[in-house]
């Protein structure tokens, strides 16, 4: 795959953005985000003949990418490891739905709109580390299961488990900035219940 | 199925990697429960909407210096090319 340097500035002109913007919504801090970057073109140049095309470029590109977002990630906790593999994700109830709403528009009508592109990365930005990670290289990115359990180095049932969540914690808080309140439906839990919007004296209480 | 199980299978079925056994309750129990639908549509767009955008631009001066890092580094690692 090595060639010209002209050839390599055009596949890094077409990649540079997509990859900053995955070490933002990694590491969450736009000097970290650019180390990330330059870190990572560096390593692509230092290892492109070893690029075998086993994987796509995007895949290659991504799990190199990461190296560098948790090397950033865990010189941020004074060296000590990420704990990624520590927890027991299993052993935790789930976070059931509680705003549960029809949202008020379609995504790709949301999408275009600036103040729901914040919502989404300040929702992403509160999810903890080890579950923001799993969801970017799964749902952002399109790794597989395997891919991002092979790049955050962690069990494909981490993989499983902490996507589930995090998914979940996504739903909750978008739901909660982009539900039409006047579709709400009642919370989880609820076999017995009716399926009538909630009014208005059923969500008092309700934080 | 109930809610409570219907919540732990959801990932498999909005990526299609669900077995057809358990999709079947699923879906049984997804036609008799709104709340359930409404759960498993907000996570399909959740995904949706997350998928593909490049919010962040890249900063000019990270542009002007990766070019020139870049461009030293593929020296040394390739000094016979141009």
């Amino acid at each position: 795959m090595a060639g010209s340097f002209a050839a390599f500035e055009a596949l890094v002109a077409r990649y540079e953005r997509p990859t900053y913007s995955l070490a933002m919504r990694m590491v969450r801090h736009a000097e970290d985000a650019q180390e990330v970057v330059q870190e990572t073109f560096l390593s692509v140049v230092e290892h492109l003949k070893q690029f075998r095309r086993q994987s796509t470029f995007h895949t290659w590109l991504v799990r190199i990418a990461t190296n560098h977002a948790l090397r950033v990630l865990r010189r941020r906790k004074r060296n000590r490891a990420v704990p990624l593999e520590t927890d027991h994700d299993e052993a935790q109830p789930l976070p059931h739905p509680d705003f549960i709403a029809q949202w008020r528009d379609e995504p790709s009508s949301l999408a275009q709109q600036s103040e729901v592109r914040r919502i989404l990365e300040d929702a992403l930005s509160e999810l903890d580390e080890k579950y923001r990670l799993v969801f970017v290289l799964r749902d952002v990115e399109g790794l597989s299961t395997e891919e991002t359990a092979k790049a955050l180095d962690i069990g494909i049932s981490n993989v499983k488990v902490r996507l589930l969540r995090a998914r979940l914690m996504l739903r909750e808080r978008l739901t909660r900035q982009l539900g039409d309140p006047h579709t709400r439906l009642p919370a989880h839990g609820h076999e017995d219940v009716t399926s009538e919007p909630i009014t208005d004296q059923t969500k008092e209480g309700k934080p | 199925m109930k809610c409570e199980q219907l919540l732990k299978a959801i990932n498999d079925y909005v990526d299609g990697q669900i077995d057809p056994a358990v999709c079947k309750d699923l879906e049984q129990h997804l036609a008799g429960c709104n709340p359930c639908q409404v759960v498993v549509d907000n996570i399909r767009k959740t995904i949706t909407l997350y998928r593909g955008g490049q919010p962040y631009p890249m900063p000019p001066e990270l542009c002007q210096r990766l070019r020139q890092v870049l461009r030293e580094k593929w020296q040394r690692q390739f000094p016979q090319a141009r």
